[in-house]
C-alpha cells in the first residue's frame, strides 16, 4: 500500500504513515461492525437454544439492536466512584480495548493480506493476549470496590493459568509448521492430510491439541462455562461492575474482539485459515475467495462458543484451576513431546544442524 | 527517519517511565510505569532487529512477572510512612550503590568509546545468518554452541522451582480441606438421592 501513496507523490515517510494508518482503519472499523453482529448473533443462537424469540425489535430481524445498545451506552452519564484511582479506572477500559484491537495486526486474511508480516507472528499474538490481563486487573483494583477486586484476582489467576497451556498447545501447532509466521503456519496446512485435507485438526497427534485449545479458548476469554469473573450469583457483575455508559461499552467491545480473534487463531492454526478444506476441486471452490473460508469458520468457531453457552453449566473455581493445571498442562506437555518425537522419528527436519 | 522518530518515542517514554517507577507515591502506579518500560524496551529491541528478544521480554515480564508483582502490590497493605523513615538511616549505602552504578555506566560508555570487544568468534559462527529469521539464528546458536550451557539453566531453573515448591508446600490439616476430585466425578445421583412417599402425619426415615 505504500507503494500506491508513494505513486500519488508523496515522499516515503508519509506514504508509510498513511498507508500504515489506512491498513489500521481497514481492520479495526469492519472489525467493530464485526462485534456488533456477532454481539446480535450471539444473543440469537443463545435465544433459539433457549426456545425464545431473541432481539427481534430493532430494524429488520432484530439486525439494529447492537447498534440500539451502542447509541444508549453513548448517552447514557459516565460514572466515576469518588473512591476511585481515577487516572487507572479511565486507564483500565482503554487498555482493554487498545490490547483486543492490537492483536489483529498479525491476522492473515488470506494470502499476502496481512497488516504486519511478521516473523514472530504467534509469538507477537501470546504477548498481546498476555497483556489483556492488566485491563481486567486495573479496572478491578481501581474501582476500589470488593466484587470487582475480587473478580480480578479471579480473572488474572485464570487467564495467567490457561495461557500456559496455551503455549505449549501453539508450540505444537508451531513444531509440525516449522515457522512462527501465521501465513506461512496456514500455507503449511495445504495438503496436509494425504495432500487432500487440509488443516492441521485431522491430524491424530494435533486434533487433541484443537479441541484442548478450544477449551483453553473459552477459558481465556471469560466465556461460559469459565465465566467465574462475571458469575453474577457471586460477585455481581465481576470487574467492570463499577462502570457505565461508554467505558463499560469499551470492556465489552474488546471482549468481543477477544472472542473473535480466538475463533481466527482457531481457523487458522487447525482449520487451515483462508484454504478451503479439501484440496481437489469438486465444485469450482477455488474460486471463491479465501477471505469467505475464514469467515465461514470463523463464523462456525463462534457459533460452537454460544452453542457452548447456551448448553453448560458454569464451573467451580478450584474446578477451573485444576482443569488447567492438572489435566491440561501435563497433557499439552505431554503431547509437545509426542509430536516433536514423532517428526524427528519420521525425519521431518532431516539430521540435526 | 521513521526509525529516528520510533527510537526516541521509545527511548524518551522508557526513561520518563522508568523515573515514574520511583517518583510515584502509589506502588501499583510504580508497577504499572514499571510495565510500560517493559514495553517501552521491547520496542527497542524490535527497532535493532531482535524480535525474538522482544516478544519474550513481553511475554515473560510484561506476562508473568509484572502481574506478579502487581498481584503483591495490590493485596499487601503497604505502609509508606513507614517505609519512607528508612530513607536517611540507608542513604549512605544508597549513595554507595549509585555511585558504584555510576562508574559502572561510566566504564561501559568509555569501553565503547575506546572500541567495542570483539565477541565474535573468527570462524563467523556468531555472526547473523544470512536469510535466515531471528529465532532460527537463535535456535541453531543455544541448542549447538551453547547446549551444554543452555541445558545447565534450564537445570538450575528446574532445581530453584522444585526448592520454591518445597519451601511453601504444607501437608493438607485436615480431611476437609483436600478433596478427592475422582469420588465427586464418580458421584452418581442414584448414590445420594432417595425417593420417599411419606404417609400423611408420618415423617421421613433417614
Amino acid at each position: 500500500m505504500t507503494q500506491f501513496f508513494q505513486s500519488l507523490g508523496m515522499s516515503y515517510e508519509w506514504a508509510w504513515g498513511v498507508a500504515t494508518i489506512a491498513g489500521i482503519l481497514l481492520i479495526a472499523l469492519p472489525l467493530m461492525l464485526a462485534v456488533a453482529m456477532i454481539i446480535y448473533m450471539d444473543r440469537k443462537v443463545w435465544a433459539a437454544i433457549n426456545l425464545r424469540r431473541g432481539p427481534n425489535v430493532v430494524g429488520p430481524f432484530g439486525l439494529l439492536q447492537s447498534f440500539a445498545d451502542g447509541l444508549k451506552v453513548f448517552l447514557q452519564e459516565t460514572i466515576i466512584p469518588s473512591a476511585a484511582n481515577k487516572g487507572i479506572f479511565i486507564l483500565a477500559p482503554i487498555v482493554t480495548f487498545t490490547v483486543a484491537l492490537a492483536a489483529w495486526a498479525v491476522i492473515p486474511f488470506d494470502a499476502g493480506v496481512v497488516l504486519a508480516d511478521i516473523n514472530v507472528g504467534l509469538l507477537y499474538i501470546l504477548a498481546i493476549s498476555s497483556l489483556s490481563v492488566y485491563g481486567v486487573v486495573m479496572s478491578g483494583w481501581a474501582s476500589n470496590s470488593k466484587y470487582p477486586f475480587f473478580s480480578a484476582m479471579r480473572a488474572a489467576a485464570q487467564m495467567i493459568s490457561y495461557e500456559v497451556s496455551i503455549g505449549f498447545i501453539l508450540i505444537c501447532v508451531v513444531l509440525w509448521a516449522g515457522t512462527f509466521n501465521l501465513s506461512e503456519i496456514v500455507e503449511a496446512q495445504r495438503g496436509h492430510g494425504f495432500g487432500i485435507v487440509n488443516g492441521y485438526v485431522f491430524n491424530l497427534l494435533l486434533f487433541p491439541m484443537w479441541v484442548m485449545f478450544f477449551i483453553s479458548c473459552l477459558a481465556e476469554t471469560q466465556r461460559v462455562p469459565f465465566d467465574l469473573t462475571e458469575a453474577e450469583s457471586e460477585l455481581v457483575a465481576g470487574y467492570q461492575t463499577e462502570y457505565s455508559s461508554m467505558s463499560f461499552a469499551l470492556f465489552w467491545l474488546g471482549e468481543y474482539a477477544n472472542i473473535l480473534l480466538m475463533c481466527t487463531l482457531n481457523a487458522l492454526l487447525f482449520f487451515g485459515g483462508w484454504l478451503p478444506p479439501l484440496e481437489i476441486d469438486l465444485i469450482p471452490w477455488f474460486d471463491i475467495p479465501g477471505i469467505v473460508w475464514l469467515f465461514g469458520k470463523i463464523l462456525f468457531f463462534f457459533f460452537l462458543f454460544s452453542w457452548v453457552m447456551a448448553t453448560v453449566p458454569r464451573y467451580r473455581y478450584d474446578q477451573l484451576m485444576r482443569l488447567g493445571w492438572k489435566v491440561f498442562l501435563p497433557l499439552s506437555l505431554l503431547f509437545v513431546v509426542l509430536v516433536s518425537g514423532y517428526l524427528m522419528a519420521t525425519g521431518h527436519y532431516g539430521a540435526a544442524a | 527517519m521513521i526509525q529516528t522518530i520510533a527510537f526516541y518515542l521509545f527511548a524518551v517514554l522508557m526513561i520518563a517511565s522508568a523515573v515514574f517507577v520511583i517518583t510515584a507515591r502509589n506502588p501499583v502506579h510504580s508497577v504499572l510505569w514499571l510495565i510500560l518500560a517493559f514495553f517501552n524496551a521491547a520496542g527497542l529491541m524490535v527497532l535493532v532487529g531482535a524480535e525474538f528478544i522482544a516478544m519474550l521480554l513481553v511475554i515473560v515480564y510484561v506476562g508473568a512477572v509484572a502481574v506478579l508483582f502487581l498481584f503483591v502490590v495490590m493485596m499487601l497493605d503497604i505502609d509508606f510512612a513507614e517505609l519512607r523513615a528508612g530513607f536517611i538511616k540507608n542513604f549512605p549505602l544508597g549513595i554507595a550503590i549509585a555511585m558504584v552504578l555510576l562508574a559502572e555506566l561510566v566504564l561501559g560508555i568509555g569501553a565503547y568509546q575506546a572500541g567495542a570487544l570483539q565477541l565474535g568468534t573468527p570462524d563467523g559462527l556468531a555472526a547473523p545468518m544470512a536469510d535466515r529469521s531471528n529465532i532460527e539464528s537463535l535456535g541453531a546458536l543455544m541448542y549447538g554452541r551453547y547446549l551444554i550451557l543452555f541445558e545447565v539453566a534450564g537445570m538450575i531453573l528446574l532445581v530453584a522451582m522444585v526448592g520454591a515448591i518445597v519451601l511453601t508446600h504444607r501437608p493438607p490439616k485436615s480431611a476437609r480441606a483436600s478433596q478427592n476430585i475422582s469420588r465427586q466425578v464418580a458421584r452418581r445421583p442414584e448414590d445420594a438421592v432417595v425417593m420417599k412417599q411419606p404417609t400423611v402425619g408420618q415423617g421421613v426415615e433417614l
